[in-house]
């Protein structure tokens, strides 16, 4: 089964070596089961990106030939890709899953939030307040995400059962000790905890297993034609959701995306790979990691992951 | 290709972060823009050369001190292997992140700077190693261009901890002269210390056997979740969700369940709703009996003519982590063990050990943090345990405060 992963990184393996694939995937598994075994009321945060596709395709192994036992949730900034929208909704339906869906833009006028202004203005940040009040809507005591430890150099200190306060922090100098797989999720009433499966997982890892278990992804991973916007170097897509800035050129080229994130944060890189096999192999000899390439709300300060999960972002 | 994780201990100042920054970069998985930030923050700090260290300090205030705070992870391969590498911090207040980086480790890599040879921290990065069973130790004498590269100094470094590694529960011990700033003996051999004739740090790393070092002989799995569709055609479906954590399971098999001793026999073992032949150790599967008998989770599933200890006096060494609270003889607390949760109280503090001297120090009223000891537990309900050392998965515990909830100790069960 793990042939294409063999053959994308030009790697072969005996065949009695335990391969590492199988190996992250009965973690996150396990992961996934200790969640469904010591939470109430768990859900699973899914935004049509890969991380979470993958996700929603380990809780589908972790509980066979059951459904998934929690909903799926969606915080929606109204600046997603249309593309990760439909496939959210169509393999929620597909899977007999419930979809939960909020929307930023109702926090922004229920609670008279300001938006960021300008060039780079993303909404990004805004999806805390609404992740949270969704959290106390439904009463959730864990949500399950797909960050990874690689991404980020703060996301590599979080713990895979991340505490969060009743404010929805993180405190980084006081997270608990994470010791063998004994994960501890016992909490009080109000608070939750964030739970990472894939922590252990990179990048690669995710394309790799996504090829091996056929997953099908949304369009925009893979290369089309698009008009974009280049601003600093990058590659935005053209929407009207992006402020204009007058050094912004209006282009068109060849593109795909690596992540799918809120399109005002989330950057294009030149690309024609078509396949799945095609983008493995541009991803492993890329010199560039994924959030340097793609991510502009990472680049601000040194600190801007720490400081947004210190607030309660995921 | 397999996974293996390793952790690296060393007091402050031998060099960890950069010899993780050394391996990461000599086996070219930097990656431009990281190389890029890297080079960017060295130089607003300290004029001069790039600081590999620099890769692994994510925090904020560990990059204003300088030091690493917590238990920091970074992900590298090479064509060999994928390795999971676990920062654990050398300050001292910080041991319980050793422990808890230690946990999860198959190999240890204990750093000394070749000035100094064995100190302090050495044994107790050692002792750790050793009790929480880490079946691989490299022992790499740091900084060998700051004693001339002299193979006497090495000699005499290596006599030492010898010694030191024979007192303990070390079953696999490799002793390598480097220098992580210069890349001696990381990746490549080094050419500064032709005396020096054995592997380098990555050939262990890529050739250690791990998987020899499961248990593949004693047949446990912690029931974590019972998956019961209850749709109309899985009507009378009952799967038990576990991950195997020694041993192997396979249809047919004679299985008793603990704690309430029934017995039965495998009927079926699926994996993502499919039925396969064979569960190994570490496996997340679904198990299914042939009888219709009463699990939840917490329960185990175990080999029958291969039992665990049931008991609810347990005997453990422990690591009490707390530093608001000590633990005392009397005080209450939450054991979970794979996935059963219990309540159980200290019945007794047998002898609390020095950690630098090893020596066993009785008449202790109270742990504080980093404290270790040897503790009398009495559990609400019993518990099915292997001991530790024979057992990782299953002879493994925490203690969690019942009104807190934070994770307080780790329990290696004798």
């Amino acid at each position: 089964m793990s042939i294409s992963v063999k053959e994308a990184s030009g790697i072969t393996t005996d065949r009695s070596t335990p391969d590492y694939l199988d190996q992250l995937e009965a973690e996150a598994i396990y992961i996934m089961r200790e969640v469904a075994g010591q939470f109430e009321r768990p859900a699973l945060l899914f935004s049509g990106g890969k991380d979470s596709i993958t996700l929603v395709h380990l809780a589908q192994k972790a509980f066979a030939p059951g459904k998934i036992p929690f909903p799926l949730v969606h915080v929606d900034t109204g600046h997603n890709f249309i593309e990760a929208i439909e496939y959210r909704d169509e393999l929620a339906e597909k899977i007999g899953a419930k979809l939960v869906v909020r929307y930023v833009e109702d926090t922004i006028k229920a609670k008279g939030l300001k938006e960021q202004t300008g060039k780079n203005a993303s909404r990004n940040w805004l999806q805390t307040f609404t992740l949270l009040d969704t959290i106390e809507e439904f009463e959730f005591d864990a949500c399950i995400g797909g960050a990874r430890r690689d991404e980020e150099k703060a996301r590599a200190k979080e713990r895979i059962f991340s505490f969060r306060d009743e404010f929805g922090q993180w405190d980084p100098k006081r997270q608990r000790p994470e010791l063998w797989n004994l994960f501890n999720g016992r909490i009080q009433k109000g608070e939750n905890v964030r739970v990472f499966p894939i922590s252990n997982w990179t990048e690669l890892d995710v394309w790799a297993y996504l090829k091996r278990e056929g997953i099908a992804l949304p369009s925009i991973y893979f290369a089309h034609e698009r008009e974009l916007i280049l601003r600093d170097g990058k590659l935005l897509n053209n929407t009207p959701v992006i402020a204009p800035d007058p050094e912004d050129q209006i282009v068109r080229r060849q593109v795909r995306f690596r992540t799918v994130g809120d399109m005002t944060c989330t950057a294009a890189v030149e690309s024609h790979a078509a396949t799945l096999d095609e983008v493995i192999a541009e991803i492993a000899i890329s010199r560039i990691s994924e959030r340097g390439e793609t991510r502009i709300d990472d680049q601000q300060t040194e600190a801007a992951m720490e400081d947004r999960k210190k607030g309660g972002y995921f | 290709m397999d996974l293996l994780r390793f952790i690296t201990a060393g007091s402050v100042d031998d060099g960890k972060s950069t010899l993780i920054g050394r391996l990461l970069y000599d086996t070219k998985n930097i990656l431009a823009d990281q190389m890029e930030a890297i080079e960017r923050a060295s130089k607003t700090r300290n004029a001069g050369e790039i600081d590999l260290a620099l890769l692994t300090d994510g925090l904020r205030s560990e990059r204003e001190q300088g030091i690493t705070i917590d238990v920091a992870y970074k992900y590298f391969q090479t064509p060999n292997r994928k390795f999971i590498s676990i920062d654990a911090p050398g300050h001292i207040q910080y041991t319980r992140n050793m422990v808890t980086g230690a946990s999860n480790a198959d190999l240890a890599i204990i750093l000394v700077d070749a000035r100094h040879g064995v100190v302090e921290q050495t044994r107790r990065h050692s002792l750790i190693a050793s009790m929480l069973g880490i079946p691989h130790v490299i022992m790499a004498i740091n900084k060998m261009d700051l004693v001339g590269n002299s193979e006497d100094r090495f000699l005499e470094i290596a006599k030492n901890y010898t010694e030191l590694a024979e007192k303990l529960n070390i079953k696999d011990l490799t002793i390598i002269p480097v220098s992580a700033l210069n890349g001696d003996n990381i990746v490549d051999k080094s050419e500064s210390m032709s005396w020096y004739t054995g592997e380098t740090l990555l050939s262990v790393l890529e050739t250690v056997n791990v998987l020899k070092d499961q248990n593949q002989e004693d047949g446990r799995f912690a029931v974590q979740y019972v998956i019961r569709p209850q749709t109309e055609e899985l009507h009378d479906y009952r799967g038990y969700a576990g991950r195997v954590q020694s041993g192997t399971f396979k249809k047919g098999d004679l299985v008793k369940i603990l704690p309430s001793e029934q017995e039965s026999k495998i009927a079926k073992i699926e994996f993502g709703g499919n039925e396969i032949e064979e569960a190994s150790v570490l496996q997340s599967v679904t198990i299914l009996l042939e009888d219709d008998i009463d699990i939840s989770r917490g329960d185990s599933i175990v080999s029958l003519n291969n039992s665990p200890i049931v008991s609810q006096d347990i005997e453990a060494l422990v690591c009490w982590m707390d530093d608001r609270k000590t633990l005392k003889p009397g005080s209450k607390y939450v054991l979970q063990h794979g996935t059963a949760r219990s309540r159980c109280s200290v019945r007794d503090i047998e002898y609390q050990i020095d950690i630098n001297s090893y020596e066993k120090l009785d008449e202790v009223e109270s742990l504080k943090l980093n404290d270790v000891a040897r503790i009398i537990l009495r559990t609400a309900n019993p518990i099915a345990y292997d001991p530790y050392q024979k057992n990782r998965a299953n002879g493994a515990a925490i203690l969690i405060d019942e009104t807190s909830n934070v994770t307080v100790g780790a329990c290696m069960i004798e």
